[in-house]
């Protein structure tokens, strides 16, 4: 059984969103950067999780990336993994990202290609379903439950208001949100470890971005809160009924 | 040169999110002098050519057995399938659950660009530019579209539907529909219930009400609005609540017109999941709480006193 789990850097869930050069950047000034979460708590966990039971899995990390993306590769290999991979570039969008995946997949061939539901930054929910189809594999999102037999795997996906459980062979493409792992913390003998666990440099593979980002915005700022007694519940009701127009 | 909408069912009903996606395709098809066209997968029990009050012309159907149950590689395939019969240049998705399977496929298999989380109609002064959500709510990006076809997905909530006069016209599709690898087993769905990420009024609660035993003044609340019930991290995480209720950074980002957060003091993470709220209601004992900020309407006092009496009220209102 091989592993690929994708991971992407991303700011601090806490960091300070700003712009800079007339906002048309993200400003990194002072932000701490993370594993994704959906990547390290649910993806990268339940991989590690499947290696426990078989231990002949092979666990590869990938990030697309510039070598600022390493502290983050070895934070990832202080929980578990076995070789990482890093596409020696500037991520630019989700279908140039899935392209170098796809690239690196398709040279190693993986049972099991895990992403994280979405990154916390852009937000695109892409990078998986991308992936799948560029290696021709089925492909299950928003997963919150991964079980494997063999060469089956059941997995409950997230649907409107419940679950659907589905059943599928592999080789397939996941990508995990809550429920299928939970978060870890790493050890003291997993910190030693990922100082020297295989870290390798590819070059990209020549692709075009198929999207450019023109500018970001801030939303704008609330007008403030109007605040309610709490013996006037009357009031509010009416607030929202005739000012918000929302009840 | 059309717009293709995907028109997302489930249980052979047409999903709300794609009442919304029909309403947007619609107005960017105006925006760009074409018409706006549906593509239906599978057999749906719903009146589709009354779909034409959202402003679809024709609807493409692709009804074949293997289409009843989900299987994104499949849909990718058909639908490019009708994308490359209908000569389609836009194809928009709602963001939901399905469409953020198959839009991405669809991307790749077409090397169309593709922006998921759309907010706004694109602007189509210079190029092609489309604003979404990015940094979990706390900003916007514009994106551009630098291919000749391209994807919309667009958020839930995020554009109203319209409804107007018309109906469709109904086109059956002969497609070429692959077996599905991906076999639905069992589906697991609270009948009855306003799914989250659909509803227009959301009551949550927080780690403020002490323990799941006292979930029934969130309930009651929810109940005479018909809004649908959420929770903060820490309850999903202590399981008083399932999982599936916990909006937030990390779990579900919703965006209804009416937001109600009970005993929740707004850390950074949840607001993130929330922000898109059109109106919030906070209510907490706390005034330092730093919801209060984000919030349009507040109330400081205890949950336990206010929540019943505010779900008199509204019975009042509602009578």
């Amino acid at each position: 059984m091989k592993i690929l789990v994708c991971i992407s850097k991303t700011p601090d869930t806490t960091a300070k969103i700003a712009f800079r050069d007339n906002n048309t950047k993200f400003d990194t000034n002072g932000v701490q950067w993370i594993i994704n979460p959906y990547d390290e708590w649910y993806s990268l966990v339940r991989a590690i999780e499947l290696k426990e039971k078989d231990a002949s899995t092979i666990i590869h990390l990938i990030t697309v990336g510039l070598a600022d993306t390493e502290p983050i590769i070895r934070k990832a290999f202080a929980l578990g993994g076995d070789e990482a991979i890093r596409v020696n570039a500037d991520s630019q969008d989700s279908f140039y990202i899935a392209s170098q995946i796809a690239e690196v997949a398709k040279q190693n061939s993986y049972d099991l290609v895990f992403t994280g539901k979405e990154t916390i930054d852009y937000n695109g929910s892409s990078v998986g379903g991308m992936t799948a189809e560029l290696l021709d594999m089925p492909y299950v999102s928003l997963a919150t439950k991964f079980e494997l037999n063999g060469n089956k795997a059941t997995v409950n996906r997230e649907i409107e208001g419940g679950e659907e459980v589905c059943e599928v062979e592999l080789p397939l493409v996941v990508s995990c949100a809550k429920g299928v792992a939970e978060q870890r913390i790493p050890n003291m003998r997993g910190i030693m470890a990922a100082r020297t666990k295989p870290l390798k440099v590819v070059e990209p593979a020549n692709v075009n971005a198929l999207t450019s980002i023109q500018s970001f915005d801030l939303p704008p700022a609330k007008a403030g809160v109007k605040l309610v007694s709490p013996d006037n519940v009357e009031e509010l009701v009416r607030l929202l009924h005739e000012e918000a127009r929302v009840i | 040169m059309s717009v293709l909408i995907f028109i997302d069912s489930s249980e052979g009903h047409v999903k709300k999110a794609s009442l919304e996606a029909m309403s947007y395709g619609s107005a960017v098809a105006k925006q760009l002098n074409t018409t706006a066209e549906g593509v239906v997968l599978g057999s749906v029990t719903d009146d589709l050519a009354a779909l034409g009050k959202y402003g679809v012309k024709k609807i493409h159907q692709v009804n074949n057995d293997s289409l009843n149950h989900f299987d994104s590689q499949v849909c990718t395939n058909v639908i490019a399938q009708v994308v490359q019969a209908t000569g389609a240049k836009l194809i928009v998705f709602s963001n939901n659950v399905d469409g953020k399977a198959v839009a991405p496929r669809l991307s790749a298999r077409l090397k169309a660009a593709i922006v998921s989380g759309a907010v706004a109609l694109p602007d189509t002064s210079k190029g092609f530019v489309v604003k979404k959500n990015v940094f979990s709510g706390k900003a916007f990006a514009n994106i551009s579209l630098d291919t000749d076809v391209k994807i919309i997905a667009l958020n839930p909530n995020a554009y109203k539907i319209e409804a107007g006069e018309g109906t469709a016209e109904i086109v059956p599709f002969n497609a070429n529909v692959p077996s599905p690898k991906i076999k639905v087993t069992a589906v697991d769905k609270a009948s009855g219930e306003v799914p989250l990420t659909e509803a227009e009024i959301v009551v949550s609660g927080g780690r403020g009400l002490k323990g799941p035993e006292n979930w029934g003044i969130v309930e009651d609340l929810a109940h005479v609005l018909h809004a649908a019930l959420a929770c903060s991290r820490p309850v999903a995480d202590a399981h008083w609540r399932p999982h599936n209720e916990h909006v937030g950074q990390t779990g579900i980002a919703i965006a209804p017109n009416l937001y109600i957060a009970i005993g929740i003091s707004g850390a950074i993470q949840h607001l993130a999941g929330v922000n898109r709220s059109k109106t919030i209601v906070v209510i907490n004992k706390d005034p330092e709480a730093p919801f209060f900020k984000a919030a349009d309407y507040g109330i400081v006092g205890d949950a336990f006193e206010v929540v019943p009496k505010l779900t008199e009220a509204i019975k009042k209102l509602k009578s």
